[in-house]
Formats: structure tokens, sequence, C-alpha cells
């Protein structure tokens, strides 16, 4: 507004006379301006007044470079990648307390490029600071932060001695067969109990794994008591003593035994054992393992679970393993009852007439039996069973049942199919396992990878033990021009399977997991 | 001719001193420094009298005056009033006014024709002013401030005020007072520009704060500088009718 012209009126109607601001010179260098509380213009106040006075120019940070992080004294250390906020936060509160002891404040900071390994960080402030009458003034500051290398005490430890563990638990089964480890090695890995391991290593018989402190290695026990049925004592080792302050360091030992009864074992229970469970037929098989036996009597479809702490009462061992299935061809089969689920599994009990494969064709050995799985099984399938009339047994239990009762001669216990597509869609993860290289005896490997090909197998039969664990999708899968291999040969439905996490697929989505 | 003195290590020299175009009152005390940088501007044109007002020093603010009168406030001592009879010229009128607001020279500025005051000042005094003045007094405020004593600074050639006066403000009271009005600073930016300084019609005394711009603004506007009569002063352009009054009075 030019002065002299009419004043603004006030929304109310009351008169408001105008007031423009004159302009006043610069006390210091004369140059016309508004006037201020200091009555200097910016640059006479800023080449006055320093606010950055007494603001430390340089500070020091501590950096681990085995974890990259960072110290915030006394103590923590905090991981923090290259000019990240949280870097940013730390090396701000480096330099809080004198800002705030000279009374300036922080309204901006940012990073300024500096080479990584030059150990210096560059930070450029805007501080803020009342002067002179009540004006605030900003200015930018540069801070350098020099970087200090130093091991946090973690990484010194680890460091000192890699291989140092305080706590082991050593995984043992006394069984000729390592199914039992596979299925444990793929529940470990979906709820990644072995993460903290500092290693797993093979032994006889069994797994180690090593922790670097005794409630790691507890943690697994835990876990493993939920999962199967064990049996732990632990011990305890003096590695050291500290007079002075009392501190004792000891190496723990977790000893942990699972049962050695596994799924599909036939069991030959004892007269008192039997009678316990209400009468269970003296042969039984063992369907399902998970921290209690589930036992199923085949001939009267009756499953009765048997806790590891009964179990130990009774002691008994499997008279026949998965190892010494013989293989039948079903003749003609018969159904007795209706089918009936226990447990999520399906059996319906069934006269079927067998033969062995290796008699079939050569002589007329026929067998007829009861099984429980008159509802898979049709006449031209093949069946996996116990022989019992040819088997050369080494077990009281058996001797006295076979005295007793008059046992059947072949125990079905699943179909067998014929053809098996060459690759699989699925592929599973393995656990980093340490092998024993001194214990090796000849043709391990090969019985290994046999057993490995039989587990592969049972998961495509069984969904119920599909779900515990985590299938990846195989990329390397092409699937086969005869499709037509078989309408009843189980196979993984790809809803099941996990997209597996490559670097580098960035357009790759993450898990289509769905069960 | 402005000079910087500094009064005791102070700079507000107007707090202390009271100077007018017939004679100047300074305080007791201060260094011999002080009194010859005064004497030797002022000496044989102006009587310097050193006196306290109230018992205190700040004489500058106590009182206010001009070559026609002084006046003091209610607490100035008998004692005082009787020397100041004594030392000061005879045309000198000098009066005690009963006023309630006793800093006299925060609440009134003036020169020999034009007096500004607080404007809660008593109706009496108001009347005393223009008696003994021989001025004429409007009330006003500078810049939203009711001192306008401290705020505003004029002599017969020129005035000084607080640097946040709106253009429209400093238009009024140039016309008010007739003679050109600026706004600025004394003493390194300091507002408080009647307290800063002590000035009469041919001469000032700045504090030792102030910096060259400031003292060329002061010479400027107070027409310190040899004069040639329109040229490099400021408010010179101000308005023309003015300045056309100017060279005809």
């Amino acid at each position: 507004m030019l002065p002299g012209s009419a004043p603004a009126a006030g929304g109310t109607g009351m008169f408001v006379p105008a007031a423009t601001a004159g302009t006043v010179l610069c006390c210091m260098c004369g140059v016309s301006m508004q006037p201020n509380p200091a009555n200097m213009c910016a640059r006479c106040l800023r080449a006055r007044v320093d606010i950055t006075e007494g603001v430390p120019r340089h500070a020091a940070v501590v950096y681990c470079p085995d974890c990259s992080s960072y110290l915030q004294p006394p103590r923590s250390w905090l991981r923090a990648t290259p000019e990240s906020p949280e870097l940013m936060q730390i090396l701000l509160r480096r330099i809080n307390r004198p800002l705030a002891r000279l009374r300036v404040s922080l309204s901006g900071a940012e990073f300024v490029f500096s080479e990584p390994h030059s150990k210096r960080l560059r930070l450029k402030l805007r501080l803020r600071r009342e002067v002179l009458h009540g004006i605030v003034l900003e200015q930018t500051h540069p801070v350098e932060f020099v970087v200090h290398d130093r091991l946090c005490d973690s990484c010194s430890r680890a460091q000192a001695n890699p291989d140092q563990w305080v706590a082991v638990v050593q995984l043992r089964q006394h069984v000729p067969h390592r199914r039992t480890f596979l299925y444990l090695e793929q529940l470990l890995l979906k709820h990644g109990q072995a993460s903290l391991a500092i290693r797993v290593a093979a032994a006889p018989g069994g797994l180690d794994f090593f922790f670097g402190s005794r409630s790691h290695a507890a943690r697994l026990v835990d876990f493993l008591a939920t999962v199967a049925p064990i049996q732990t004592s632990t011990a305890k080792q003096l590695v050291s003593h500290d007079t002075k302050s009392s501190v004792y360091n000891y190496k723990y030992t977790f000893s942990v035994e699972i049962c050695p009864i596994c799924r599909e074992d036939l069991i030959a229970l004892g007269p008192q054992a039997s009678r316990d469970m209400g009468g269970l037929g003296p042969l039984v098989l063992c369907v399902k393992v998970t921290n209690a036996i589930a036992l199923l009597d085949p001939l009267t479809l009756r499953v009765h679970h048997l806790e590891e702490k009964k179990y130990r009462v009774y002691n008994f061992k499997a008279a026949l393993t998965s190892k010494q299935l013989v293989e039948y061809i079903v003749l003609d089969i018969e159904q007795e009852s209706p089918e009936i689920s226990i447990d999520g599994s399906r059996y319906q009990l069934a006269y079927a007439q067998v033969a062995r494969v290796s008699d079939f064709g050569k002589n007329d050995t026929i067998f007829t039996v009861r099984t429980h799985l008159g509802h898979l099984l049709n006449p031209g399938d093949h069946a996996l069973g116990y022989d019992l009339y040819g088997a050369n047994l080494n077990d009281d239990d058996m001797d006295k049942a076979m005295t007793r009762y008059s046992l059947p001669e072949v125990v079905l216990v699943k179909k067998s199919y014929e053809k098996r597509p060459r690759t699989r869609r699925w592929k599973l993860k393995r656990l980093l396992v340490e092998e024993d290289a001194a214990n090796k005896a000849k043709g391990e490997e090969e019985k290994r990878l046999d057993e490995y090909e039989a587990f592969l197998r049972d998961l495509e039969l069984d969904p119920e033990m599909r779900f515990k664990m985590d299938l990846y999708k195989n990329e390397d899968y092409r699937s086969e021009m005869a499709s037509t291999v078989g309408d009843d040969i189980p196979t993984v439905p790809i809803e099941e399977l996990i997209e597996d996490l490559t670097l580098g697929d960035d357009e790759e989505d993450e898990g289509e997991e769905a069960v | 001719m402005a000079s910087r003195v500094k009064f005791e290590n102070s700079c507000e020299v107007g707090v202390f001193a009271r100077l007018t175009n017939a004679y100047c009152l300074v305080p007791d005390g201060a260094s011999e420094g002080f009194y010859s940088v005064l004497e030797g501007e002022l000496a044989g044109a102006v009587t310097v009298v050193r006196t306290s007002v109230a018992g205190t020093r700040i004489v500058g603010r106590l009182c206010v005056g001009n070559k026609r009168g002084l006046l003091l406030p209610h607490t100035a001592t008998d004692q005082e009033i009787q020397h100041l009879r004594n030392s000061l010229p005879d045309e000198v009128v000098v009066k005690c006014v009963d006023e309630r607001l006793s800093a006299l020279g925060n609440c009134i500025a003036c020169n020999d024709h034009v007096a500004l005051t607080h404007p809660d000042l008593d109706k009496e005094t108001e009347e005393v002013i223009s008696d003994v003045l021989g001025v004429e007094v409007f009330r006003q405020t500078i810049a939203g401030n009711i001192l306008v004593g401290s705020y505003c600074t004029f002599t017969n050639k020129g005035g000084l005020v607080h640097p946040q006066t709106s253009v429209e403000d400093l238009d009024e009271l140039s016309t008010l007072l007739q003679v050109p009005m600026v706004a600025g600073t004394v003493n390194r930016g300091s507002e408080v520009v009647s307290a800063g300084m002590a000035v009469n019609d041919w001469t000032a005394f700045c504090g030792s704060d102030t910096t060259a711009t400031e003292v060329s603004v002061v010479e400027s506007v107070f027409r310190l500088r040899d004069p040639r009569p329109g040229a490099g002063a400021l408010g010179s352009d101000v308005k023309n009718s003015m300045v056309q009054d100017f060279f005809t009075s």
C-alpha cells in the first residue's frame, strides 16, 4: 500500500489505520532493510554472531566390522547400515549433549557422502539458536565423525574360539535306519529350531547339536519333546572357575534318546503289555509317532496311544521293521466292515488273498489274511507287508505270542505303487550336517541315498506328514510326457509347494503356501 | 558534528545528560575525560551544569527542557532546584512539576516549538509544559510505545524515532513537528534512540557503540554537518512543501 492512500477498513467496520513498515539502515553496513530486533541485516548478523560456536566439529564413534554395528555407550551395540536412519540416530545421540548445553536446537541433519573405507562419517546439521534480543538464526554446521574399529563383545567371543560350545544335545535312536532323523531334520528346518546351533555333527546312531548357551540347547530339547517320544538326561562338566567372583563355567550335555519304535514297525506285545492296553492283540503295527506312539491292532482296528513314560515300563522292541517288508500281490479282496476313520486315517477291515511276488507264478502259495487296508487294495494291486510265515525272528515276545495265539502269516502294511515319476515337482531343504569321516563304513552312502528315496516316497503318500514340513517347488522339474503315469499314484498337489527364495529374482513373489 | 562518548563505561549518554540549545545538565562523578569532551564541544555557547536530580545521576531521564525552561519532577530536592536556578541563565525558568509519572525525560520529548508527551500525562502538567516551555503539546505514541521521550528525540532541525515506526506514523510526526523525521537506531542497533544520544541544534553526542552508519544517519537528519541548504540532508526530499517552508523561513 502506498503511503497516503485510504487505509483498509477492518472486517467489523472499525477504522484500522494502515501501518506499512518503513525501512531502516542496517547499523553495520548501511543497507536498507526491514527493522528487526537487532536492526542489523542478516549478513552482518551472521558475520558478527556465529551460533555454531562451541558446537563440536569432530566426534568419535565405535564400529564393529564383523557385525556392522555401532556402539551406543556404555554397552549396547546397534546394527546400522551406512547412511541409514538408524545410523543418523546413533550419530545425533553422540552430539546431543553439547547441543543441549549450548541451547542450540537441531532443525535438520543430512549425510554428506564420504568414502566407505575412509573411516569418516560426515553430517551436515542445521542449527538454530536465539541471539541478541530474540532473533532466531539458522546456520549449517558440518560435523565429522571418526569411526574407530573395535570388535563387539559377542564377535570377539566368537572370534576367540569359533567352535566353542557350551551345551550339546546328543540325539540318538538305536535303530539301524535313519528315517526318524530325516523326518526330524525337516521338522527342525520348518520351525527354525536348529538356527541357533553353532554346529551340527553326525554321530554313529544319531546327531549332535552344539550350542553357545544352555538355554538354546534346552529350547531344542523342549521342541523335540513335543514332536517325538524322547527321554532326556543331562550332565555338566566344569570348565573353569573364577574364585574371586565365584563364577563357574560349565559345559552342559543333554542326552536325548528317541524311542526305538518307528512307523510301520511290527511289534509283538508281551502278555502284560497287551493286558494293560486293554487286550490289544499280540501283534500291533505302529502307525504314527508323535510325542506318543500310536499302535494299531490290524485285526480289530483299534488304535492305542502309548506315551513315552508308559513305553519305558515295557521297553518292547520292534520285531520286524520296514527293512523287512516283502512285496505281495493281491489276488482277491473282500471288504468285511465299513470304512472307519481313526485319528484322521482311514481303515477298513477286509479279507484278502495274497501271494508273495517271489512266489507268484512259481508256486501256489496263497495266504488268506485279514487286513486293515481294505479301502486301498483292489485285486491286482501290489502291497508291502511282513512275512511271518517265512520269517526267522529273534524276539521272546513273538515266540510267546506264537505259542499262545495263532498268528496271521502275513500282515499287510501299505500299498505299493509300481511306476514312479523320475523327477519330482517338489524338493526339500537339508540341514547342514558335518559328516563324521572317520566312522564311514562301506556302502553307507548308498544306504543313505536309498533311505532318503524311501523317505521322499513316504512323503508323497502321506499328506499329514507333508503338512508338518515345508516343501519347495523344484525349478528343474519337467513334467513327463507320459503323464498317464497312473491315476492312483499319489503326487504332491502344487498348492502345497512353497516358492523357493532365489537371490536376484525380484519379480518372483514370496511363498504361496496353502494348506 | 556528532561525537562518540561513554559515560562511565555506559553508552547510554542520553540517560545521563540533558542537552538543549541554552544549557547542558550532567551528573557528578564521571571521569574528567567525559566532561572535557563535552565542554570542548559546547564551550561558550552553552552552560554546562553539574547536578543531580532527586539525588540520582539519571539526569537526562528525569528532567526535560528547552531554551526557555526546565521542568523537574516533584522528587527533586529544594537544594537541587536552588542550585539549578543559580547556575542556569536567567532566561531559563526552572519549574517543579507535580506529576505521577516522574521520569519526565521518558515521557516528554520537546524542542523549542513542539512537545510530544505520554498519552496518560495529567492535564495540569500539560498546561505547565505549554506555559513554561512555550510549546504546543501533542499526545502521541511511537511505534506503539507510550514512552515517547525514550523512543523519539528531535530538535529544531530534525528528529530520530524508533526503527519500527511505520511509514504513515513517520509522515504524521513530520507534519506535526514540521521537521524531517527518520526511523533509525543508535548504539549498534539499540531502539531506545533518545536514551542513547544527547542532541541539540548544532551538536550531538552518541554512545561509543554507535556505528558509522548510524552516525551518518544522525548527522544527516539533524543537519549537523556543514549544511548547504537542501543538499544531501536526510528528509530534504520528503515533502516539497515543507522544504519550501524551510527556505522561506
